[in-house]
């Protein structure tokens, strides 16, 4: 199944809303996705027979920088039976002054790999997952402030009393 | 506090009177770098593994969104630094791709690339086999690994000018050509390793201990390996015959003949810790098919001369268009890919993410590792084979 019939799929089964935007001028097409419905959408295109994408390659948070105001999730998927791969987004505006972080649905419970992709998303880049069954920091400790990979971080000066040198 | 941290706590304070807590790690040998695992034991019996990474994190993704592309290299070989021309090749090959500059790229050129990669494969499978007898107790096979190794080192060192971490690949080219004989010691080195994969088959693939102790521990369902992104000799030991080198068909790889190993259950079922060891085994000896291959096409109808120049084809800028393109290549151990995201404006990279196959295939160890035993917890951990810079990062 090519990236046109990906998407009637998806059109016919979730409405004429589910796909917000799409990129296909890049080498790797991709479609961006109603956030709410990620997680659904997710598991019809691992479970359909036409489509089959069981594997999930990558997950990967992105922070679009501060004048964008918008934080995203992107998922690369890949179907081992038919040898494909799709690229979804999904993307939602994020005021940085705000204590609250992005909420996005998660997708561990479509594939396992979710699990600590989506920890390191949420340690590193501070993005929400709701429904996630253990969403501790990974890679940093967990006493940790802020979120390192975020465009507008501010290096910490010092950790426990520790000055930091650079 | 979030609540998955006191719900953690809560875990771990709250233990049944039989259970106990047990650090494995994080400067435990067996663990091959610094990785803590806590145990929840009852007696010999694991009930439960809680990994806890992040003491190798070197903020890699940090660090490229103030690095040009070719700055990075460097830095990919760090990740896994066993095999850092795997890491060089998937990633300039990211690079090259988003350039458009990947089809001109000499024949010659990709046939170093394909060898050195393939090197650098059996170095890692080595090492994955050696350390893999000392974690179970065979301290034999660990020297006889280590010294083989060597030789590929000293090859590597040769051509690229350090021991382990290369910045060998670059994009749109190479460092430098081969030193010249390079092709013939590089034979020389093949004619020697040939029969020392024979005796080590007899040393430790056919140890009846080795068998007792691997045969039927830690069985890996295909289904959960595909379900947790588990990739690699790992995956292939569940018996799927998946290989990023003929799926992608990227580089040289389609001209070149080699068979994809896969677990076949031989001494217990299939998926166990003997199966994932012995898929190493036998793609150390594709490897070596390859490299013969390659040396073949290299002193042939690609033979070095005078004007080839490595350096011809680098780019003078290396500015991608805006976009965002993720890459991924057969690594030593699994499925390695980097996403990047372009702006088009700038030479460094907006952002870059690096999916390591050790961090996917560590994930599943909580899984296949629930109700073992501790010593097998050992075994199954040993045949995962992973690098903590890569799981860190």
């Amino acid at each position: 199944m090519d990236f046109t019939e990906i998407k009637r799929l998806l059109i016919e089964k979730f409405g004429e809303d589910v796909i917000v935007n799409e990129q296909t001028e890049g080498l790797q097409p991709s479609l961006t996705i109603r956030p709410e419905l990620i997680a659904d959408v997710c598991l019809e295109l691992r479970d359909n027979e036409k489509t089959y994408f069981d594997f999930l390659s990558c997950l990967s948070g992105v922070d679009y920088g501060v004048e964008q105001q918008k934080m995203g999730v992107v998922y690369h998927l890949a179907s081992i039976p038919y040898k494909k791969q799709l690229t979804l987004k999904v993307e939602k505006e994020f005021d940085r002054s705000s204590d609250s972080l992005p909420s996005f649905p998660t997708v561990s419970n479509v594939w396992r790999t979710a699990d600590w992709h989506e920890r390191e998303a949420y340690d590193l880049l501070g993005i929400d997952f709701e429904g996630h069954p253990d969403l501790r920091r990974i890679l940093l400790p967990d006493d940790w402030e802020g979120h390192p990979l975020r465009k507008d971080y501010k290096t910490a000066a010092e950790y426990k009393g520790i000055k930091i040198d650079y | 506090m979030t609540t998955a941290l006191e719900k953690y706590y809560h875990k771990i304070n709250n233990l049944k009177s039989e259970e106990m807590i047990l650090n494995m790690g994080p400067q435990h040998p067996s663990t091959h770098g610094v990785l803590r695992l806590e145990l929840i034991t009852d007696g010999e019996i694991v009930v439960e593994v809680i990994p806890h990474l992040g003491y190798l994190h070197r903020c890699f993704e940090k660090h490229c969104e103030s690095l040009t592309y070719p700055q990075i290299i460097p830095y990919t070989d760090r990740m896994d630094y066993l095999a850092s021309m795997n890491n060089n090749h998937a990633f300039v090959m990211g690079v090259e791709r988003m350039l458009g500059i990947d089809k001109d790229i000499p024949r010659r050129v990709e046939y170093i690339r394909v060898l050195v990669c393939e090197l650098n494969r059996i170095a890692s499978h080595l090492i994955a086999i050696g350390t893999y007898g000392i974690d179970i107790g065979a301290f034999t096979p660990f020297l006889w690994c280590f010294r083989d190794r060597e030789h590929i080192m000293n090859l590597l060192e040769w051509a690229s000018g350090a021991r382990m971490l290369y910045n060998y690949l670059w994009v749109g080219g190479l460092f430098y050509d081969l030193p010249v004989g390079f092709e013939e010691r590089c034979k020389e080195f093949i004619d020697y390793f040939k029969p020392k994969m024979v005796e080590l088959n007899e040393l430790l693939t056919h140890n009846k201990i080795f068998i007792d102790r691997t045969a039927n521990v830690g069985v890996l369902p295909l289904d959960v390996a595909i379900n947790y992104g588990v990739s690699g000799p790992m995956l292939r030991g569940s018996g799927l015959k998946y290989d990023l080198r003929r799926i992608d068909e990227y580089s040289v790889y389609p001209e070149i003949e080699f068979d994809i190993p896969i677990g076949k259950g031989e001494m217990g079922s299939v998926g166990d810790c003997w199966d994932r060891y012995k898929v190493r085994v036998d793609e150390v000896e594709q490897s070596v098919k390859i490299i013969e291959q390659c040396l073949e096409r290299l002193t042939k109808e690609l033979k070095r001369d005078k004007e080839f120049d490595p350096r011809a084809k680098l780019p003078r800028k290396c500015t991608p268009k805006a976009q965002d393109f993720y890459v991924r290549a057969e690594n030593p151990k699994g499925e390695l890919g980097f996403y990047f995201i372009a702006d088009g404006k700038r030479e460094i990279p907006f952002r870059v993410k690096s999916r390591g196959p050790s961090f996917n295939n560590l994930s599943v160890l909580p899984e296949i590792a629930k109700g073992c035993m501790i010593a097998d917890l050992i075994a199954i951990l040993g045949s995962t084979d992973i690098v903590l810079g890569e799981v860190d990062r």
